[in-house]
């Protein structure tokens, strides 16, 4: 049975199409569509309900050491307020999930997991907890909204003070009242656009939601689904879990080295990739110049060899081009020539830099 | 969203429009478009191709998912929407005008719906 955000009502009045995702009942869009929504996020402000995803704490003098364990980047030298991406490995090295490091002080860690994973990866992470540490899921009691956008600062700052504000990305604040709203605030998102994430109680989610919608009005703000979060992250070039990792590609291969720090003592999977030694793999950007859009698991050519697959592919509603992310033989590179298999047809293409859309600041 | 009076339909939920002289035109409901979400490309067989009611005609690409078209009559194309290949969003906004095919030589299909049967038909699909 899919469950439902605290949000659930506030969407089906919103005009929100429900479709199950991750186990919850989320919107894919609502009445004005993925492309306006997308268009949306870029130039205005876009809001989304992001309360799907997990959240679980760590606690205690080894909350640190049981993080850096489990996940491939250094989380030893954050500051109190600062944000981390890491994957998380297994043995072997495959990705179990991606996720974020909220560093609150010494002591205590928040950090943000996928809806699809939460039950693996509660499992995983309880299963291996150890020393001075406190492991606890409070998924259910976190309520998470995402406000994205060039105008994102506009609106929160009619509900909120500047002072109170997270300044860089990746950094958080606690305790934000945003419209009387106690908030965790992060300037993080997975869209490529400025904007924030807010957290707080779920049953603040509707009121917070609403005074967002109300506020952001006069700067073009409008709700959005899981479609243009789609759309947006992937011409960001963000990696999804499930379609550009899952649990037998190692981060080395999908592109994420930056995120793995072989230098650290120890952590799950770094023998594994110590092992495999360097990648044969690659992801890669892919831009067809025929007709067409590739999709997840459409195979990729170089001439008549196939050296790979599209790992997630749409029509990009800002760059107006079909594009793809590809997880390709090492040996290709920018510029070359490739054709995508799209229904039977091989479409050509071509093998293009990550990411397709960046900011502009 | 609406269903258009003077129209047939198919189960696939393709219209079709009778015109004089044995023509009609064809393309897809409202309900169908709403389905699809924003449509990024639309590809369609060419002129002179002779089609039997059911046969698959082209295919639309959405944002989100592609999905074939079949035709609801049996005919010749005649003519190919050129100007929406160029403006897909078209269907979006106005799928009862956006026309994909002209066929000639019709051959009526009485297994199709009227307008009232399609509305039941969306309803309990």
């Amino acid at each position: 049975m899919e469950l439902k955000t605290p949000l659930y009502d506030v969407h089906v009045k919103y005009g929100g199409k429900i479709v199950p995702f991750g186990g919850y009942l989320l919107p894919v869009q609502y009445g004005t569509g993925i492309v306006a929504e997308h268009m949306a996020v870029r130039t205005k402000a876009g809001l989304f309900d992001v309360s799907h995803m997990g959240e679980v704490t760590f606690e205690g003098k080894d909350a640190l050491k049981n993080i850096n364990m489990l996940v491939t980047n250094d989380c030893s030298g954050m500051y109190d307020g600062q944000v981390r991406y890491s994957p998380m490995c297994n043995e072997n090295g495959g990705v179990v999930d991606d996720l974020l490091v909220y560093k609150k002080n010494d002591e205590s860690y928040l950090v943000v997991i996928n809806a699809a994973n939460h039950d693996k990866d509660v499992a995983w992470m309880k299963a291996r907890v150890f020393g001075d540490a406190v492991f606890t899921d409070i998924s259910s009691s976190v309520a998470q909204l995402a406000l994205q956008g060039p105008a994102s600062k506009d609106i929160i700052l009619k509900l909120t003070d500047e002072a109170s504000l997270p300044v860089k990305y990746y950094s958080f604040t606690e305790h934000v009242g945003v419209g009387g709203i106690d908030c965790l605030v992060s300037r993080t998102g997975y869209t490529g656009e400025f904007g924030y994430e807010l957290y707080t109680k779920p049953e603040n989610a509707a009121d917070l939601w609403e005074k967002l919608i109300e506020a952001g009005a006069e700067f073009g703000l409008i709700p959005c689904g899981l479609g243009a979060r789609d759309t947006l992250r992937l011409e960001a070039a963000m990696p999804l879990y499930g379609h550009e990792m899952n649990d037998e590609i190692t981060p080395l291969e999908t592109g994420l080295g930056y995120f793995v720090k072989m230098t650290k003592d120890d952590f799950i999977g770094k023998a594994a990739m110590e092992n495999k030694g360097e990648p044969t793999i690659k992801r890669i950007g892919v831009e067809l110049c025929e007709r067409g859009i590739a999709r997840e698991e459409c195979k990729v050519f170089s001439s008549d060899k196939e050296v790979g697959h599209i790992t997630s592919g749409t029509m990009c509603p800002y760059l107006k081009k079909a594009v793809g992310m590809a997880l390709v033989d090492k040996d290709i590179s920018e510029g070359d020539e490739l054709f995508v298999e799209v229904r039977g047809k091989k479409l050509r293409a071509e093998a293009v830099a990550l990411p397709f859309y960046k900011r502009t600041k | 969203m609406s269903v258009e009076r003077d129209l047939f339909y198919a189960e696939t939920h393709e219209w079709v429009k009778y015109l004089d002289g044995g023509r009609a035109l064809i393309g897809i409901s409202d309900h169908a478009q709403e389905q699809m979400g924003d449509v990024a490309f639309i590809n369609l067989c060419d002129e002179g191709e002779i089609i039997s009611a059911g046969d698959e005609v082209g295919d639309i690409e959405s944002i989100k998912a592609v999905s074939e078209i079949y035709s609801p009559v049996s005919g010749t194309v005649s003519k190919v929407n050129d100007e929406l290949l160029e403006d897909p969003a078209a269907l979006n906004s106005d799928p009862y005008g956006a026309w994909l095919l002209e066929l000639e030589g019709v051959t009526e299909n009485n297994s199709l719906m009227d307008a009232d049967e399609y509305e039941k038909f969306i309803e309990e699909e």
